[in-house]
C-alpha cells in the first residue's frame, strides 16, 4: 500500500492494521518521532529532524567545504555547483539589496542553503522534510524579521519607521497608508513562512494521497503517473521556495538599509 | 485524540494509537521546540562553515581567477600592441629598402651615363686628333711625292738633253723646267 510511495514513513505505516481498500495517511511523513527508542520528545531529544538537518549540514558542508578544496582556478564539478551557489546568491544580494548589504550575504547564504538542501533532501524517498514545518519556516523567517528590523532602526533610528510614511502619497492619505504599510509590514514573517512549509507540505501531502490511490488496481497507472508528474512538479517547488524565501529576505533587507521610498 | 495513557506515553499527544498522525503535524506543539533547538543547531553550524570556511575560500577562487582572466587579456594586449609595432617597424623597413635600392640604381644609373658620355667625348677627342695627323701626313706625303716629281722631271729633261747632245748647264735647265712646272 503507501509503502510503495517511497514517501512513506516505515514506522507509521507498519502500525496501520487496517484492512484492504483505500487508506489514505498524508500526513503521517510529517510525523516527528525519537530515532532512537520511543517516548516523548523533548526539546533535545534525537529525533528524524535532527537526522535529516545533520545530514543537509553535512551535504552543505561537502558541497561548500570539501568541493572548494582544490581551489582550482579550472574548477571541477562539484567546485562549479558550488560557485555556481554563490554566484546565484552573491547576486541577488547584490542586486536586489544593493552593495551595502553584500556584508549580510553570509546569513542569506546560510538561509538559501539550508532550505534547499532541506527541500530537495526532502524529496528523497523516505525523507523527512523538516522545511514542511511551521516551526522550522516560523523560526526561519522570525529570525529575517527580528534581524532586519533591528537592523533599519539600529542604522536610521527613528528615521526607519519613514518607511511606513509614504511621502510620494497625498497627504491626507499618509496616515491610513500608513496603517496599511504597518499591517503589511507586520503580516511579512506570517506569510514569508506559511508560504515555504505551505508549499513543501502541499506537495508531499498531494503526492502521498495519490499513492493511496495505486492501491486500486483499475487506477494504479493514473496514479503512477500522477505521481510522477507532482514529483517533477515538486523538483521545480523545491528550488523556487528556496529561491522565493531568499529573495523575500533580500526585499526585506533592502527595506532596512534603504527605509525611504 | 489517543485517550489510553500508554499511548499517550509513547506517542505524545499529536499521534494516535495507530501510529497515525492526528490533524496536521505541523500544529502539535510538542515537537515545536525539539524542531527549533536542532534548526537553530544546524543554521549556527552552516554560518560558521560557510562564514569561516566557504564563502573566503570561493571568493578568493573566483578573485584569483578574475585575476588571471584579467592578466592574461592584459598580456594578450600587449603582444598584439608588440606584433602591430613589428608589422610596422617590418613595413617600414621594406619601404626604406625600397627607397634605398631606388636611390642607388638612379645613382648607378647615373654614373653609368656619365662614364659612357666621357669615354664618347674621349674617343671623339682621339678619333679628331687621329684625322688631324692622318690630314698632316697626307699633305705631308702629297707634297714630297711633289717634290719627287720636279726632281724626276729635271733629271729627265737633262738625260733627255744630254741625249740629244746639246750642251746646256744644270741651272738653265732647272730653271726651264721649274717654268714649265709652275705654267
Amino acid at each position: 500500500m503507501a509503502e510503495t510511495t517511497g514517501e512513506a514513513h516505515g514506522a507509521a505505516d507498519a502500525a496501520h492494521g487496517d484492512g484492504g481498500g483505500l487508506v489514505f495517511h498524508p500526513m503521517d511523513q510529517f510525523i516527528v518521532e525519537p530515532l532512537f527508542g520511543d517516548g516523548a520528545v523533548n526539546m533535545l531529544t534525537v529525533t528524524n529532524v535532527t537526522l535529516w538537518m545533520a545530514i543537509a549540514v553535512l551535504c552543505i558542508m561537502a558541497l561548500m567545504v570539501l568541493g572548494t578544496s582544490g581551489r582550482g582556478i579550472v574548477p571541477g564539478r562539484v567546485q562549479s555547483v558550488a560557485e555556481l551557489a554563490y554566484g546565484f546568491v552573491y547576486k541577488m544580494v547584490e542586486d536586489v539589496s544593493g552593495k551595502d548589504g553584500v556584508k549580510y550575504f553570509p546569513y542569506i547564504m546560510t538561509l538559501f542553503m539550508f532550505i534547499v538542501f532541506s527541500n530537495f533532501l526532502g524529496l528523497i524517498p523516505m525523507a523527512f522534510t523538516t522545511t514542511s514545518h511551521f516551526a522550522v519556516t516560523v523560526v526561519l523567517a522570525l529570525a529575517v524579521f527580528i534581524g532586519v528590523t533591528a537592523l533599519g532602526f539600529v542604522k536610521h533610528g527613528v528615521k526607519f519607521l519613514e518607511l511606513f510614511w509614504v511621502t510620494s502619497a497625498p497627504l491626507a492619505l499618509r496616515p491610513v497608508l500608513a496603517v496599511i504599510e504597518l499591517i503589511s509590514y507586520f503580516v511579512r514573517p506570517v506569510s514569508h513562512s506559511i508560504r515555504l512549509a505551505g508549499n513543501l507540505m502541499a506537495g508531499h501531502a498531494v503526492i502521498k494521497v495519490f499513492a493511496g490511490f495505486a492501491a486500486l488496481a483499475a487506477v494504479s497507472p493514473i496514479s503512477v503517473l500522477a505521481i510522477t508528474a507532482m514529483y517533477g512538479l515538486e523538483v521545480l517547488v523545491a528550488f523556487i521556495q528556496a529561491y522565493v524565501f531568499t529573495i523575500l529576505t533580500c526585499v526585506y533587507l533592502k527595506d532596512a538599509l534603504h527605509p525611504h521610498h | 485524540m489517543a485517550t489510553e495513557p500508554y499511548q499517550q506515553e509513547l506517542a505524545g499527544a499529536c499521534v494516535g494509537p495507530n501510529g497515525s498522525a492526528i490533524g496536521m503535524p505541523q500544529l502539535c506543539g510538542d515537537w515545536v521546540w525539539n524542531q527549533v533547538f536542532w534548526l537553530v543547531l544546524a543554521l549556527v553550524a552552516i554560518y560558521f562553515v560557510l562564514n569561516r570556511v566557504a564563502l573566503p575560500r570561493i571568493a578568493a577562487i573566483l578573485a584569483e581567477r578574475q585575476g588571471t582572466i584579467t592578466g592574461d587579456l592584459a598580456k594578450a594586449e600587449d603582444l598584439k600592441r608588440s606584433a602591430e609595432e613589428a608589422e610596422a617597424a617590418y613595413d617600414k623597413a621594406l619601404a626604406d629598402a625600397r627607397t634605398e635600392a631606388r636611390k642607388i640604381a638612379d645613382e648607378t644609373r647615373a654614373e653609368i651615363r656619365a662614364e659612357v658620355e666621357e669615354a664618347e667625348a674621349k674617343a671623339d677627342a682621339d678619333i679628331a686628333a687621329k684625322t688631324a695627323e692622318s690630314e698632316k701626313q697626307i699633305a705631308e706625303i702629297r707634297a714630297s711625292a711633289l717634290a719627287n716629281v720636279e726632281q724626276v722631271a729635271k733629271e729627265t729633261a737633262e738625260a733627255l738633253v744630254a741625249a740629244l747632245g746639246i750642251d746646256a748647264s744644270k741651272a738653265e735647265l732647272d730653271a726651264a723646267v721649274d717654268k714649265r712646272i709652275e705654267g
